[in-house]
């Protein structure tokens, strides 16, 4: 298997002098899954961050597939690092559904037709064809995030970070996306505090505390251990 | 959500959706100028643009009451200059700023009810606009949506509290209008970081291609003639 995901000694400072991460170490092969888990205010998102070089870090270094996450590497970097936010009406701003998902090909150089072909293969993939031509805000919680992922699927990812997935979703909603994110065969990072999503997904899980990784291992063992 | 009722309408596919964007614009700016300009006494050349824009609402397949009602929305702003031409002695002008404010809403809301916003924007580069210019204008239109969405959220919250949200006092409302600054800016950084996330480097790339045809000439001389000798012609 190949590394893709290598942190080494990260530490970054919030403006205010805030300490968010105290030189964090993180390792995750392809197609491996991994729960972040860890009190609000952890430093789990500010990590997430990081990988898609939406953040800088104060100090240490970030490799992604083996290329280094900095300046001139972006562009490429956000092709393999695909991120779902929390709110999925932040991250739907495009009129249709099909132009939102074909945003990142379409920014990345590919042709307007070709462009929508990918935007109509991811959203085959996560089984909201039938709502190309519609407009995002007309769709359930559940179906935006559908189309959320499939925006982030367009563009081929390697690693999919998926921050509190299951927010705003019914227990259907958030079993389909279980079952979704399952079958896709890209390593993955899920931020959440939902612990039989987590189950269902991995075995294994990051406990961040203080801006450190506290512990890594078992889901189960990891939740006994910090009484989570 | 209130603006999707415009996004909603710019999606329809009639002879007016799909002309090209910048023909519109040009339109519009032809329209806006010869309604600006109308002097009190051309009555008959105001009735001619409200019909035309009438027609033109219609021919869109849109619904005409709603999109009268939508373009009403400058009047109490205009009613105040109105009232001030009323009280110096010269009604008529007054009713003239209340006309041609309404049908200048009107040809705006004409334009928007039938271009997609992005569509709108690629219209504008095609009419050479600076590039920043146009992405200032996207941004606009995307943050000013989500300070009418927070401005919704804050409503309901304080209704849920206070029962009256719609008759705060002025010192209440421009607390919240504080905090709905702080809020929005959160909610825009977020879409900024997920725009950035997602590979936008500062320009929304075009889904569709548009290119000028015969019909878009037409449509252009075939409404500017008209608007221009009825400005120029009627008395």
């Amino acid at each position: 298997m190949s590394r893709i995901v290598e942190v080494r000694e990260l530490r970054y400072v919030w403006e205010d002098g805030t300490e968010a991460l105290r030189g964090v170490d993180f390792d995750l092969e392809a197609g491996e899954t991994v729960a972040l888990l860890g009190p609000n205010g952890s430093g789990k998102t500010t990590f997430a961050l990081h990988l898609n070089g939406l953040l800088k870090p104060t100090q240490g270094t970030i490799k992604i597939d083996g290329l280094p996450v900095i300046e001139r590497n972006l562009s490429q970097i956000r092709r393999k690092v695909g991120l779902v936010f929390q709110d999925s009406d932040n991250q739907l701003f495009m009129p249709t559904v099909l132009e939102d998902v074909a945003f990142a090909p379409m920014t990345s150089g590919l042709s307007p037709e070709a462009s929508a072909e990918k935007a109509m293969d991811a959203l085959r993939l996560v089984a909201m064809d039938h709502k190309a031509n519609k407009a995002p805000w007309h769709l359930s919680a559940g179906e935006k995030k559908r189309v959320a992922i499939a925006g982030i699927l367009a563009s081929d990812p390697l690693l999919l970070v998926l921050d509190e997935p299951t927010t705003y979703l019914d227990p259907p909603g958030q079993r389909s996306l279980a079952t979704l994110l399952s079958e896709l065969p890209q390593a993955k990072i899920l931020i959440t505090h939902d612990m039989p999503f987590a189950r269902m997904l991995t075995k294994e899980a990051v406990f961040f505390q203080d801006g450190q990784i506290a512990g890594r291992g078992p889901v189960d063992q990891l939740a006994a251990h910090f009484n989570w | 959500m209130r603006h999707a009722r415009l996004e909603l309408w710019s999606r329809g596919t009639s002879f007016a959706h799909r002309r090209h964007p910048a023909a519109k614009i040009l339109v519009t700016l032809v329209f806006l100028i010869a309604i600006s300009s109308l002097h009190p006494s051309q009555a008959r050349a105001a009735i001619f643009y409200f019909v035309v824009l009438t027609a033109l609402a219609s021919a869109a397949k849109l619904p005409v009451p709603r999109v009268l009602l939508a373009a009403a929305v400058v009047l109490p702003f205009a009613c105040v200059f109105a009232l001030m031409s009323f009280f110096a002695g010269a009604p008529e002008k007054g009713i003239a700023i209340m006309v041609r404010s309404w049908l200048s809403a009107l040809t705006t809301v004409l334009l928007m009810a039938t271009t997609a916003q992005p569509d709108l924007l690629a219209g504008l580069e095609a009419l050479r606009v600076p590039r920043f210019l146009v992405q200032v204008m996207q941004f606009l239109y995307r943050y000013l949506l989500v300070l009418i969405e927070e401005a919704g959220a804050m409503r309901a919250a304080a209704a849920s509290r206070a029962g009256k949200a719609s008759t705060l006092e002025f010192r209440r409302a421009s607390a919240a209008a504080g905090v709905l600054f702080a809020r929005s800016w959160g909610r825009a950084n977020a879409i900024h970081q997920a725009m950035t996330a997602r590979g936008f480097t500062g320009h929304i790339p075009r889904f569709r291609v548009l290119r000028i045809t015969a019909a878009d000439v037409w449509f252009v001389f075939g409404l500017v003639g008209p608007v221009l000798a009825v400005r120029l012609v009627l008395p």
